[in-house]
């Protein structure tokens, strides 16, 4: 799992709408679930498409 | 191992017409859809024009038309409104659709013309050796599988991982991608003869909110922003679409019966959509008209093109890259001609269309046709000329 961006179930309506923006292929739906992987990069575009606001940013690890 | 003459990923109208359409002229097919219910949840405002319909060949039936409109009204950010016949209205007025019965339609459709169909399985990936996709692979509950096939075909909508996984780009870029919310609403106060379209950058930036009546007070009440406009500024489109409701007395009494969202490619169509064993339709390919949005006619139109040439492939050796020439033939001039209009439609000031809503006001399109709507603009607005030019 990556530690970079997560979704929060409770606002995504999982319309898959992210998946084709993100330029690295990292995130998958999987019916009812947002997944990203670990090839994610940051380039926080995903959040930018999101028209629920569900995908977050993870605070960095120190 | 299994095998089929044809695979078609997903069960949209895309891959039901391409399934039904190959399925019919004899090809074994096997069509996969990763939900446990085809249409559910909708990802739609579900407008489609009646021509476009008529001409996907599929016999019009009322379970799963909603409601007949007129035409359309457009709102400019004045409130001046101009109304347009539905022949001018382009591909989302006419009907407006029951998706969640019309896709399950569609599907039953090309299982009673001899499809299988696999519900609840994800496509994972095509399976390619050198000369070609051979087959997909399949996840499902009884674990991944191997099914091999003469062709794929991938109508697996905006996500188009499984023309992804085959080396083809099919990502999307923000400039080219609306981004929507949308609720189902009952008690809303509406002319039920209008599909509504409420146009400007203070309605929705690069896109528009829409008003889709069903009948009874029930509508999809929905906005598209453009992915480029969205910024932490104007928030994400629900949030842009809760004020617009808010906002408006339309909505005074109304109650949301349901949540929704989806992305729209407003893109020019794929470079390329077929490769050797694998056809791409539907919105999988970037067959959404970039002005409109709609996108289910093209779906309908490019799946059973794909589903006839692949039938074509196993039978009779015809080379799949005749798929592509057809659905060009169809489609292209004129998701080229909104793709151009789009560009410039995203970047329109208020003003502009407050003054283009003045010119038209005291018109009815289907009184005037493009020449006149030309003439009307040229006559009270002769300064907007040059900001039109080539645009209309
Ligand atoms: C908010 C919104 C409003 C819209 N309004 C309109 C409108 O009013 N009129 C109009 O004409 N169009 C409209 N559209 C566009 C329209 O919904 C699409 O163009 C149309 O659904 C495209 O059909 P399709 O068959 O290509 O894809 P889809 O209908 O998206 O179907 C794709 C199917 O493939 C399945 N799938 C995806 N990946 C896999 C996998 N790996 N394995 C198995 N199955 C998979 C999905 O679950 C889905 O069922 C709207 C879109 C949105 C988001
Ligand atoms: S775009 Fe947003 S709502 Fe849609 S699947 Fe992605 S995270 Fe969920
Ligand atoms: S942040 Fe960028 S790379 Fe990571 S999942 Fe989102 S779009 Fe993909």
């Amino acid at each position: 799992m990556n530690e970079n961006i997560s979704c929060n179930q409770s606002k995504c309506l999982y319309c898959g709408g992210c998946v084709p923006i993100c330029p690295r292929n990292s995130i998958t739906l999987r019916e009812t679930r947002i997944e990203i992987d670990d090839s994610c990069n940051r380039c926080l575009l995903c959040l930018r498409i999101c028209p629920v606001g569900a995908l977050e940013v993870l605070e960095a690890k120190a | 191992m299994r095998e089929y003459d044809i695979v078609v990923v997903g069960a949209g109208p895309a891959g039901s017409m391409a399934a039904m359409e190959a399925a019919k002229q004899g090809a074994s097919v096997l069509i996969i859809e990763k939900r446990q219910e085809a249409g559910s949840p909708v990802r739609c405002a579900e407008g489609v024009g009646k021509e476009g319909l008529l001409k996907t060949g599929i016999k019009i039936d009322n379970r799963w038309i909603a409601n007949e409109v007129k035409g359309a009204k457009l709102i400019a950010p004045n409130r001046i409104t101009v109304e347009l016949s539905s022949e001018h209205a382009g591909n989302e007025v006419g009907f407006v659709l029951e998706r969640k019965i019309f896709d399950r339609y569609l599907l039953c459709e090309a299982a009673r013309c001899g499809a299988d169909v696999m519900m609840k399985s994800s496509a994972l990936g095509v399976i390619k050796d050198e000369n070609g996709i051979k087959g997909i692979e399949v996840e499902s509950s009884d674990g991944v599988h191997r099914i091999e096939s003469k062709v794929v075909i991938a109508c697996d909508g905006r996500e188009s991982k499984v023309a992804r996984s085959a080396g083809i780009d099919t990502k999307l870029k923000l400039k080219d991608t609306e981004s929507c919310a949308e609720y189902l609403m009952v008690n809303v106060d509406y002319d039920k003869d209008f599909t509504h379209f409420y146009v400007g950058q203070c309605y929705a930036p690069g896109g528009y909110v829409w008003i889709f009546p069903k009948g009874d007070g029930i509508a999809n009440v929905g906005i598209g922003v453009l992915g480029s406009k969205i910024g932490k500024r104007t928030g994400y489109p629900k949030e842009l679409l809760d004020r617009f409701i808010k906002n408006n007395r339309e909505f005074e009494a109304a109650k949301i019966v349901e949540h929704m969202s989806g992305t729209v490619p407003v893109a020019l169509p794929l470079e390329k959509t077929y490769i050797d064993g694998l056809l791409i339709a539907g919105d999988a390919a970037h067959l959404t008209d970039p002005i409109t949005g709609g996108g289910i006619i093209n779906a309908m139109v490019s799946g059973k093109l794909a589903g006839s040439v692949a039938a074509k492939h196993v039978y009779e050796h015809t080379e799949l890259s005749e798929y592509e020439k057809l659905w060009k033939k169809e489609l292209e001039s004129a998701l080229i001609r909104d793709y151009i209009m789009k560009e410039r439609f995203v970047n329109m000031s208020d003003n502009t269309l407050n003054l283009i809503a003045d010119s038209l006001k005291d018109y009815r399109f289907s009184d005037l046709g493009m020449g006149g709507i030309i003439d009307a603009i040229k006559e009270k607005h002769p300064e907007l000329m040059s900001e039109l030019e080539g645009l209309i």
